[in-house]
């Protein structure tokens, strides 16, 4: 199912609707579906997540009361009724809080660049909705299946640093400034290993296109030239390019992960922010939505990233347990009602979800559990660690590759 | 091929126009009329009066770092026309890989060796009072020199 054969069922849209406003509406209608159904729910509730689970790990409470109020005894007078509203067990604090920053004021120092401290988030912004737009969520829920898509994530998730750098540079602030820096030192260096990484399932695959990459891990598993698996129990998660070349990709997975979490500085890795030393880095000048638009693109770029991850070396939403359960049901005989819905689009969303998830919460326990590093041991983890084992890595599967084929 | 680069294109502008809608459309008009006050549009920096232009002076080390970063994001790019054409070269393509990789390798040696990829360089003599607070030197053994008053550019990282 592709959103050209959805919108061909509209009468008249072959006549009489001009082909490049096709192009631009079959372009447009996803960015909108990520944006509404994906960014912003995964914002709210990636905030819910870190808050509750920090506070849960801190002996708190955290939020657990907000929910959507529908009224309020008193309305009229004022605000201090009793309300009566939906209970959200504190879900409705992302919107609450989304609806009290919208009121703040937008403060722009004086002294900086005003036109560079006013566009910098929508460049953030604009580099967090681009790694969505080549990223595999099901069956056919891509919306820019790219010939180059593992290189293209990796170069549009660097277009992030230079909305950093403007920030710092803009604010006429000597905090904003010495974040900024940092934040370009380590996530220069650790794009160098994460690309690395990101190589080997490349090398496996023969293919940057990521349906390649997920419809590769569907199939057998060839370890170092013998089959082990085949591709009846390769769909239970065993064909992952995780398995593959056995030990090898199990430290590919954890050099790139450590390096996404470096990439999204994230804690431990949370030096251009720094609140015991630098107030809050690059955003000490921001304020209101302004700042908290980065966050909601830091969480998209989590959970993207995450994503990401599993779909280079978990499978994606292609193969794992929920695809190994259903083969075990005719499940292709299941009529789901909907004439254009496949099977493997819906068991795929689930699949994809509870990776990308489960890859989420994982940053979040990370974050409130390692203390922040120090900018030499940052550094010295990257290239002196991190740089030599990805060598090894790329060197290794280009071997099993060799000898697989 | 048209289509997908198309829907990037979008993609990316969206991201803008998302932002300019919540800050210009919807926020101007929720917003609360504020006034300038000269207190408010003060620096925030520890409540002292700021002196200086944020402007400053950075620490040599940042540049270093991005030059290393060149060398190795090209070898990075190198590799990726490699990587896909791998399984169908063979051998040959892995053997000459290695090579390149190795050549790297003996680069990144280098640069180790020379002390370009520690924060604080281990052959700076000025540097041994701040090598000794972060941990990374004995202080029960003799030091070359006692270190010299010469000041640090900002951004240093003694401060972290």
């Amino acid at each position: 199912m592709s959103l050209n054969d959805l919108f061909g069922q509209i009468p008249g849209w072959g006549e009489y609707v001009p082909s490049f406003v096709q192009m631009l509406i079959i372009a447009f209608v996803p960015a909108l579906l990520v944006v509404l159904a994906v960014l912003t729910p995964v914002g709210i509730m990636g905030v819910y997540a870190e808050r509750r689970w920090s506070a849960f790990m801190q002996d708190r409470l955290g939020p657990n009361r907000v929910g959507l109020p529908i009224w309020f005894d008193g309305w009229q007078r004022d605000y201090t009724g009793k309300p009566w509203y939906i209970k959200l067990w504190g879900l409705g604090q992302g919107i609450a809080d989304g609806v009290k920053l919208l009121g703040k004021e937008d403060f722009v120092p004086p002294g900086g660049d005003a036109f560079l401290f006013l566009s910098a988030p929508l460049v953030v912004f604009a580099g967090a909705l681009g790694i969505f737009a080549a990223l595999p969520m099901s069956d056919g829920l891509i919306a820019a299946d790219v010939n180059v898509g593992v290189f293209y994530i990796l170069a549009v998730g660097a277009v992030e640093i230079i909305g950093v750098l403007m920030a710092g540079w803009a604010s006429n602030n000597k905090w904003s400034l010495l974040g900024a820096m940092r934040e370009v030192a380590q996530v220069v260096a650790y794009e160098i290993p994460m690309a690395m990484t990101a190589l080997c399932p490349v090398i496996l695959v023969g293919s940057l296109q990521m349906t390649e990459i997920i419809a590769f891990q569907q199939g057998g598993l060839n370890m170092w030239g013998i089959d082990v698996v085949g591709p009846e129990l390769a769909q239970w998660g065993l064909g992952w390019n995780l398995w593959r070349a056995f030990p090898v990709n199990v430290v590919a997975m954890v050099i790139f992960y450590i390096c996404v979490l470096a990439n999204l500085k994230r804690a431990p890795f949370d030096l251009p922010e720094a609140e015991s030393e630098l107030v809050s880095g690059f955003l000490t000048e921001y304020s209101g939505m302004r700042w908290s638009l980065f966050f909601l693109a830091e969480y998209g770029a989590m959970f993207a990233l995450s994503g990401i991850t599993a779909t280079l070396f978990l499978g994606g939403w292609g193969s794992g347990p929920v695809f190994g359960a259903l083969s075990l049901v005719p499940v292709e005989t299941i009529d789901l009602g909907v004439g254009m819905l496949k099977w493997t689009t819906v068991a795929g969303i689930a699949e994809f979800s509870w990776k990308t998830v489960l890859l989420m919460l994982l940053m979040i326990n990370i974050r409130w559990t390692l203390p922040r590093l120090r900018i030499d041991q940052v550094m010295s983890l990257c290239y002196k660690y991190f740089v030599p084992f990805a060598m090894g890595c790329i060197l290794l599967n280009g071997l099993a590759a060799v000898m697989g084929s | 091929m048209q289509q997908d680069f198309l829907t990037i294109l979008i993609f990316m502008l969206f991201g803008g126009a998302f932002v300019l809608l919540n800050m210009v459309a919807i926020g101007r008009l929720l917003r609360a009329k504020t006034k300038y006050t000269e207190q408010k549009s003060t620096t925030y920096e520890c409540g002292e009066p700021t002196f200086g232009s944020a402007f400053v002076r950075f620490n040599i080390r940042f540049y270093v770092l991005a030059l290393v970063f060149v060398i190795f994001d090209v070898e990075v790019v190198f590799l990726f026309p490699w990587a896909v054409v791998l399984k169908d070269m063979g051998m040959l393509a892995l053997v000459e890989a290695a090579v390149f990789i190795v050549v790297l390798g003996v680069g990144l040696a280098y640069v180790w060796k020379k002390g370009d990829i520690d924060w604080i360089p281990l052959h700076d003599e000025r540097q041994v009072g701040a090598r000794a607070q972060l941990g990374d030197l004995d202080l029960a053994a003799p030091t070359p020199s006692s270190p010299s008053s010469v000041p640090e550019p900002v951004g240093a990282g003694s401060e972290g």
